[in-house]
């Protein structure tokens, strides 16, 4: 599998629109000249625990289908991260299995790429040899690497920066250079861990939807983990709710909403009283999940503050697709 | 002071010294550097290897490196070996300390990213852990250059070796206070020198990276 994907890296382009049509179909003798579907995903019975401490991680089972967008959502410290680093490879479960496209996962690998909350681009590289990195770790040919390159600049928007040096761009660019980086190797699954958390509100809404338009065009199977409930009803086919202390899950959420999907606070609000039925929808959805969640939430805040923190069971302050509450 | 300098230039005991000092001072300091580097990253990454040589190695930084003079004549005698023995040591530690400590405080995205784009080994450790470590390697590579020099001194003052530490105590044999100074200053000035000439370049290359203002 891995040498034929060194093969045929590069040979199309992500955003292709014939990709979301055809079958997928691999041989070895002759590369295909699409990017592979997105595979499939699992965690069974994982039970995590770091260096012996308490487990953070209890019993916790989890299916992506390929090509899924799964959101997960919960409260601080219940998890999330934990499990996108299991799903990547960086840890590995104290017990139970790790699943890839039904093969256990035994270390991380470019198939499997991590969009990170700070970007993680490296400081001593441009943005063009930072997307460069993983296809030059991958051993494809220079030549190659150069139109990829300038393939995945054009698709986030970066063409202009490619000379740039991370500290000089803003942060949504860089959240962007990451994205495209995650893109080089065509990963069959992305995983994000709260990449926009530190964006401010267009610039999330502006990313949510090139996120929503770049990750269906690949076909790619994406585990985003986010903090805020519109950003999972929006990018999520499924919003699962990670518990905390120790983390598991406590509840799914479907979202059938038609994509591409609107931004939360987007053209709906603009012209007061015009919201159409998908709006409705999605607000219905987060609703659901944030009070499905708030039990959590609460038990969260309460620990936080020592016990000074009271029920938020009765009328509710905040909109609920905002956050998730204040103990987070 | 002039005059003493002029007239030591113009019978080549200046040059000479300046010369068989700045040899010493290269070899030596870029045997520290190929230990200094490479043991830091070790010590980084190996727990089992810091817990073992951790505490010995920062107990030996407190020492002054000139410490270590009589041990190395009892096994070099009075040669190259011996000064060079003092030098390696005063420059070294300080170079595997900054390496170490830059390497254990990246940001652990850093390696994540790395791994998960396929890179181990060897290209993990070079290209990214080293590269990403830099600032950090450039303070220490800076610190033990002044170790370098200052050992390297102390060294010379302690026997007699050519270079400029022997010009010195020339300059005190004869009571000559206008060798002394001079001396010191060529040392002050080529001190300064050398550190522009070897550093500079890498420090605009850090700055230029990481949008640190150049110092
Ligand atoms: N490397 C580690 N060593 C020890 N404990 C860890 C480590 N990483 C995370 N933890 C602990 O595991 C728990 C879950 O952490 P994790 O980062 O997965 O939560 P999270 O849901 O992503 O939280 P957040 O929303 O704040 O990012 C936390 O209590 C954290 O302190
Ligand atoms: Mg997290």
């Amino acid at each position: 599998m891995f040498a034929t994907t060194k093969k045929w890296i590069g040979a199309t382009a992500v955003a292709e629109p014939e990709l979301a049509s055809a079958p997928a179909a691999r041989s070895v003798a002759r590369p295909p000249t699409r990017a592979p579907a997105g595979a499939s995903a699992a965690l069974e019975g994982v039970t995590l625990a770091y260096d012996g401490g308490a487990a953070v991680l209890e019993d916790v089972s989890l299916d992506v289908a390929p090509g899924e967008a799964l959101c997960l959502v919960g409260p601080s410290g219940g998890g999330k991260s934990t499990i996108l680093n299991l799903l990547a490879g960086l840890v590995k479960p104290t017990r139970g299995r790790v699943l890839f496209d039904g093969a256990p996962v035994t270390g991380p690998g470019p198939e499997r790429a991590v969009v990170f909350q700070d970007a993680a681009l490296f400081p001593w590289l441009t943005l063009e040899k930072n997307v460069a990195f993983p296809l030059e770790v991958a051993g494809v040919a220079p030549a190659e690497r150069a139109e990829r390159v300038d393939e995945l600049l054009r698709l986030v928007h970066l063409s202009r920066f490619r000379g740039a040096f991370p500290h000089e761009l803003s942060g949504g660019m860089r959240q962007r250079g990451a994205i495209a980086r995650a893109l080089a190797t065509r990963p069959r699954m992305i995983l994000f861990d709260e990449p926009f958390a530190a964006l401010d509100g267009q610039m999330r809404e502006l990313l949510q939807g090139e996120v929503e338009r770049i990750v269906r065009a690949s076909r790619t199977t994406m585990v985003f983990v986010t903090h805020a409930i519109d950003e999972a009803v929006r990018l999520g086919d499924r919003v699962v709710l990670i518990g905390t202390r120790p983390g598991r899950v406590i509840g799914e959420v479907h979202v059938d909403l038609p994509r591409p999907r609107r931004a939360a606070f987007g053209g709906a609000r603009a012209d007061a009283g015009g919201a159409s039925l998908e709006d409705v929808q999605a607000v219905r959805i987060a609703q659901r999940i944030a009070s499905e969640i708030r039990v959590e939430v609460d038990k969260v805040a309460r620990e936080e503050a020592d016990g000074a923190w009271g029920s938020s069971s009765g009328p509710d302050g905040g909109d609920p697709r905002r956050h998730l509450g204040r103990g987070i | 002071m002039a005059r003493a300098l002029a007239s030591a230039t113009a019978e080549g005991t200046l040059g000479r010294a300046v010369l068989v000092s700045a040899v010493r001072l290269v070899v030596g300091y870029a045997i520290a550097l190929a230990t200094g580097v490479p043991l830091g990253l070790v010590l980084a990454r190996v727990p089992a290897i810091k817990r073992a040589l951790g505490p010995l190695l920062l107990g030996l930084s407190s020492v002054p490196s000139i410490c270590w003079l009589p041990l190395a004549i009892v096994w070099f005698g009075l040669s190259e070996a011996a000064i060079q023995v003092v030098i390696v040591l005063g420059a070294a530690l300080p170079v595997t300390l900054a390496t170490e400590s830059a390497v254990r405080h990246l940001p652990p995205t850093i390696e994540r990213a790395a791994r998960t784009m396929g890179a181990a080994g060897p290209t993990l450790l070079f290209r990214v852990l080293l590269a990403a470590a830099l600032p950090g390697i450039l303070t220490g590579a800076k610190m033990g250059w002044t170790f370098a020099l200052r050992s390297l001194m102390a060294g010379e003052l302690l026997f007699v070796s050519g270079g400029l530490g022997q010009l010195l105590e020339t300059g005190r044999d004869l009571a000559d206070t206008a060798l002394v100074l001079g001396v010191v200053v060529v040392i002050v000035a080529l001190s300064r020198a050398s550190e522009r000439v070897l550093f500079g370049p890498v420090e605009r290359v850090v700055a230029r990276r990481w949008g640190t203002a150049a110092s």
